[in-house]
């Protein structure tokens, strides 16, 4: 990722954060997400969560949030990469209130569970749905793959 | 002389009207063909096309089918235009519990008829409508144009002229 003011300011605060040459997203461990979006939008305005994606790369699960700022017209990317099995991470909603809905629906698809949540439910499937569809291992009765020619 | 030739002369002694002679069949048969009220329950993509079937251009009313109603008890027809989900599958099937007898359901467009494309890795589409309800038409095409849907209502009333009392 370019080397803004902003992000060598992340990497001064965070030891542990690195850079992801293939996205150009930094990385930084589960336990500092917050401080470290919190630290972003108080120092340097960027006040606009553009999105919240969750990923699987089959070994492990991913947190992605792209933060923009209206004042510098610059954009971020953080991840977090969690791991299968109880992937569990910090809420953002105490900072942005756009992250309910995103953090619903990561968890309603891919299983993330969000601590601190105030109303963490499915949001698009059915409430007694089984399962996070878009997990690469998923499957249920019925669903066919599709087929490789 | 034939009965039916004495008609005229029967009718006018009765006072005022005319009688028509006809069989109940197709009376009955003839009355629902001819005033399919479809609900409105437009999907997806799909309920672009039936709009555009309603309106002037296509002017479905031309069947007596241009009714629309936002209510499932005023209404005859279903036209399930569009992808159903599982969690739309409930609802559908209640809707179509709630309309009055005859009822007729025209499953429009490939995702009603058998997911579309859709079958393969979805985990939320139903594979088709008919799993769901009973379909009287099918509909194909993604999405049907509106010759195509008008071709189907003639379909259903085709099938409709051909119904009987006596079979119930």
């Amino acid at each position: 990722m370019a080397d803004t003011d902003w992000v060598l300011a992340l990497k001064n605060k965070f030891s542990e954060a690195v850079d992801e040459v293939s996205s150009g997203c930094l990385v930084l461990p589960g336990e500092d997400i917050f401080r470290a979006i919190n630290f972003l939008k108080r120092e340097y305005g960027f006040d606009y969560l553009m999105n919240l994606a969750a990923l699987d790369y089959k070994d492990r699960l991913a947190v992605v949030y792209n933060l923009y700022s209206f004042k510098l017209k610059g954009k971020v990317c953080l991840k977090v990469f969690l791991p299968r099995d109880n992937p569990t991470i910090e809420s953002m909603t105490g900072i942005f209130a756009a992250a309910n809905w995103q953090e619903r629906e990561a968890f309603d698809l891919m299983g993330i569970n969000f601590t601190g949540h105030p109303d963490l439910r499915r949001i698009l499937l059915p409430d007694d749905y089984a399962g996070y569809p878009l997990r690469k291992d998923y499957t249920k009765e019925g669903f066919l793959p599709m087929p490789t020619v | 002389m034939a009965l039916i030739n004495k008609l005229p002369i029967i009718t006018e002694k009765l006072p005022g009207g005319q009688i028509i002679l006809s069989s109940v069949d197709f009376i009955l048969n003839w009355s629902k063909e001819s005033s399919l009220w479809p609900m409105s329950f437009g999907l997806a993509c799909c309920a672009i096309e039936m709009m555009a079937t309603g309106a002037a251009r296509y002017d479905m009313d031309r069947f007596g089918a241009g009714v629309f109603r936002a209510s499932p008890r005023q209404c005859d027809l279903m036209i399930v235009a569009g992808t159903v989900n599982e969690k739309m599958s409930k609802r559908l099937r209640l809707l179509y519990d709630q309309m009055p007898e005859p009822k007729y359901v025209m499953a429009m467009g490939s995702c009603a008829i058998s997911g579309g494309p859709y079958y393969y890795d979805s985990y939320n589409v139903v594979k088709g409508v008919d799993l769901i309800v009973p379909v009287d038409v099918h509909i194909p095409g993604c999405p049907p144009r509106p010759e195509a849907l008008l071709f189907g209502l003639m379909q259903l009333q085709k099938k409709i002229k051909k119904e009987s009392i006596k079979n119930g």
